[in-house]
């Protein structure tokens, strides 16, 4: 029985549909970045009914750091990841992935597909899916109609999906439907959505909005072993955390960027204790 | 007994957690029923309590068709919630094809017996076939535009809105001013669709005469074996991970965008498949009614089907199908008594089940389950303890 089940199994291997079918395959997407540098973000400004929410915004983030962006609300924060995911428009300044993927030009699919994964700040699941199949939608595949259509979870996928149930630890759930999860769950469930689609950048709005201390702390756990091999950039609100995670931390205020620099030289900074940690502590 | 039982369990039509998964049931109900219909037609004597007589048939072909219709409004709407109210001129666009066909197999039988025109060319005068009808009398090219010219105008349509990203109650509104579009032109002479008369006096179809019972049977028969496969095809396209991403698309259309869906696309495909099973069940509704005309692109029309699928319950595909049968069904009994009344009672039921039922027939029907197996569950303790 077992001969004949690996048996069948050596022939699924070889005849994988994306296999026979070499345009079922997804394409491998090259990002260069000989200069070190993985986003680039220069004069950027984005304005809402003559309101400046982004105001000359210059940021560079380097490949496989994990950078921290905080401000108080309504910074800007939120827009310049609608930016940089394809959301919003911007009216002036540029937005490069590596140093060849102009992000402007592209719409919010093929941005994803470069490899930039967001999580949002409210969390967004699609609730009447299981959270099975809303890891599976965010797999990393080709996502063309008809690749789609035929599209079957192959083992590997499997396996994939299983060791990101097992970090997010709704290994249990995965039969639930994910409107019937709890906040924080849905919070992990997005993690997790980001996490098998193995983005090369990841954008995170206010993760642990929500979360228990302890399930904060392994969310910090969680970012800090994604850095390195992905890109991470962090929002966030909850200084403790940002503390936990940080080596470099951007202060933006008012649509700009304030300061830059070690949680401590920003703390110190004269004009961050003046708008923003003045009125914290 | 516990045979019997079995098979009329509701438990056995629905299995695994989804509504789709009574897919397979339904389908062997509905063509066991229509086998047995057929049956008692054909083989029966008319005096007989069992004998179904071919207006029955000829009533349940027509049903048929507009489950079809339905169905295809309930995967457009209930799996990627894009509210369209244009369906019936996919309906009439398909009716037509077919009707085109129907019309040159008449020959020189007509009243003016021109073995060519069609009677309503000779009464305008013409002298020769316009250019579009030109192979209409092949069946397999009519059939080939019952598919294509619904498919084609949903592609241009869905292409156009959905790219720049028209959604929601806009879109409802656009779909219905394409169907008015189309009433108004088809009304018009000029067009070369028979204008206000529309198309009809049929006499055969591939050869087999349309007042023969048997052809009646067999028409019924091959709507209800279309309208099995379309449920079976649908059921497995919205389970395939292209329906979980049309799911996706319905409740965060945006989300879907962000994880690399291009979703306009998916849209657009599985607009133009709910356009071509709506031209399908038009092309199998006129050759059993025996006439179209203009008043099926009514934008009226487009809003009933609507109703048919939230009294069914949408997003469950067979909900589509039982709602529009018992809705006819309805129509057809209430008509008789009060032929003005329809609309009234229409919108009734329409407010009815918005505010009583919003997950229609199928909703009463889960709820009932999870009742009843919540009493089991009850039972079983109790005899345990
Ligand atoms: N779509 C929008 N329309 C108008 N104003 C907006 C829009 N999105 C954001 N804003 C405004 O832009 C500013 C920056 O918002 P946001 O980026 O969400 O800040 P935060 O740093 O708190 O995430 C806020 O004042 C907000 O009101
Ligand atoms: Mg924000």
């Amino acid at each position: 029985m077992s001969i004949i089940d690996s048996a069948l199994d050596n022939t699924r291997e070889t005849f994988r549909r994306d296999q026979v079918w070499s345009f079922l395959k997804e394409k491998e997407v090259s990002v260069d970045v000989s200069h070190q540098i993985i986003l680039y973000i220069e004069g950027l400004s984005v304005s809402f009914d003559g309101f400046k929410a982004l105001n000359d915004m210059n940021l560079y983030i380097n490949d496989g750091e994990l950078r921290c962006l905080i401000g108080a609300n309504g910074a800007g924060k939120t827009t310049l990841m609608d930016v940089i995911t394809g959301k919003t428009q911007c009216d002036e300044g540029s937005v490069y992935f590596g140093q060849t993927h102009n992000l402007l030009e592209k719409d919010e699919a093929e941005i994803s597909q470069l490899g930039i994964g967001r999580k949002f700040q409210k969390p967004t699941v699609f609730e009447a899916h299981t959270v099975l199949d809303n890891l599976e939608l965010s797999l990393k595949t080709n996502k063309g109609v008809i690749p789609t259509l035929l599209a079957r979870l192959s083992s590997t996928e499997i396996l994939k999906i299983d060791e990101v149930l097992e970090t997010i630890g709704l290994k249990d759930h995965r039969m639930m439907l994910a409107g019937s999860l709890s906040h924080g769950q849905k919070q992990w469930l997005e993690i997790g959505m980001l996490l098998v689609s193995e983005p090369r950048l990841l954008l995170v709005d206010e993760p642990v909005a929500g979360m228990t201390a302890q399930e904060t702390e392994h969310t910090a756990e969680l970012l800090k072993s994604l850095a390195g091999d992905h890109t991470v950039v962090v929002v966030e609100h909850d200084m403790e955390f940002v503390r936990s995670i940080a080596k470099t931390v951007t202060v933006l205020h008012q649509g700009s960027v304030l300061a830059e620099g070690t949680m401590d030289e920003v703390q110190n900074n004269a004009a961050v204790r003046e708008v923003y940690l003045g009125d914290e502590s | 007994m516990s045979f019997l039982n079995s098979v009329f369990s509701t438990k056995w039509l629905d299995r695994g957690d989804q509504a789709g998964s009574r897919t397979m049931p339904f389908v062997l109900l509905l063509l066991v029923v229509t086998f047995l219909a057929s049956f008692c037609n054909l083989a029966l004597p008319a005096d007989s309590v069992f004998y179904v007589s071919t207006y029955t048939i000829t009533l349940l072909g027509k049903y048929l068709c507009y489950a079809m219709l339905a169905l295809a409004v309930d995967i457009i709407w209930g799996y990627c919630g894009i509210l369209s109210l244009g369906h019936g001129a996919f309906f009439a666009l398909g009716g037509y094809a077919m009707g085109m066909y129907l019309m040159r197999q008449i020959g020189d039988r007509g009243v003016y017996g021109n073995p060519e025109l069609p009677d309503f060319m000779v009464f305008l005068n013409w002298t020769e076939l316009p250019w579009f009808w030109q192979g209409m009398d092949q069946f397999w090219v009519a059939m080939v535009m019952v598919a294509l010219v619904p498919g084609l105008l949903a592609y241009v349509f869905g292409w156009l809105a959905f790219r720049s990203r028209v959604t929601g109650v806009y879109l409802s509104i656009i779909t219905q001013a394409l169907t008015y579009a189309l009433l108004l032109s088809f009304f018009r002479n000029e067009m070369g669709f028979g204008g206000n008369n529309g198309l009809t006096d049929f006499k055969d179809i591939l050869g087999f005469s349309l007042q023969e019972d048997s052809t009646r049977i067999g028409l019924f028969i091959t709507t209800a074996l279309m309208l099995s496969l379309v449920l079976i095809a649908s059921h497995a396209i919205l389970k395939s991970r292209f329906g979980k991403v049309i799911v996706a698309i319905r409740d965060g259309e945006d989300r879907a965008r962000f994880i690399g869906y291009r979703t306009e696309r998916y849209k657009v495909w599985l607009f133009v498949y709910s356009a071509v099973i709506a031209g399908v069940a038009g092309a199998l509704y006129v050759p059993q009614v025996g006439i179209i005309n203009p008043g099926e692109f009514s934008p009226v029309n487009s809003i009933e089907i609507v109703i048919w699928v939230a009294v069914g319950g949408r997003g469950t595909l067979i909900g589509a199908v039982i709602g529009a049968i018992l809705v006819n069904y309805a129509k057809t009994r209430f008509t008789a008594i009060m032929p003005d009344g329809w609309l009234f009672a229409l919108g009734a039921l329409f407010v009815l089940v918005t505010l009583y039922l919003p997950k229609g027939i199928m909703g009463l029907f889960d709820q009932f389950n999870e009742r009843r197996n919540k009493n089991k569950a009850v039972d079983v303790q109790e005899t345990a303890s």
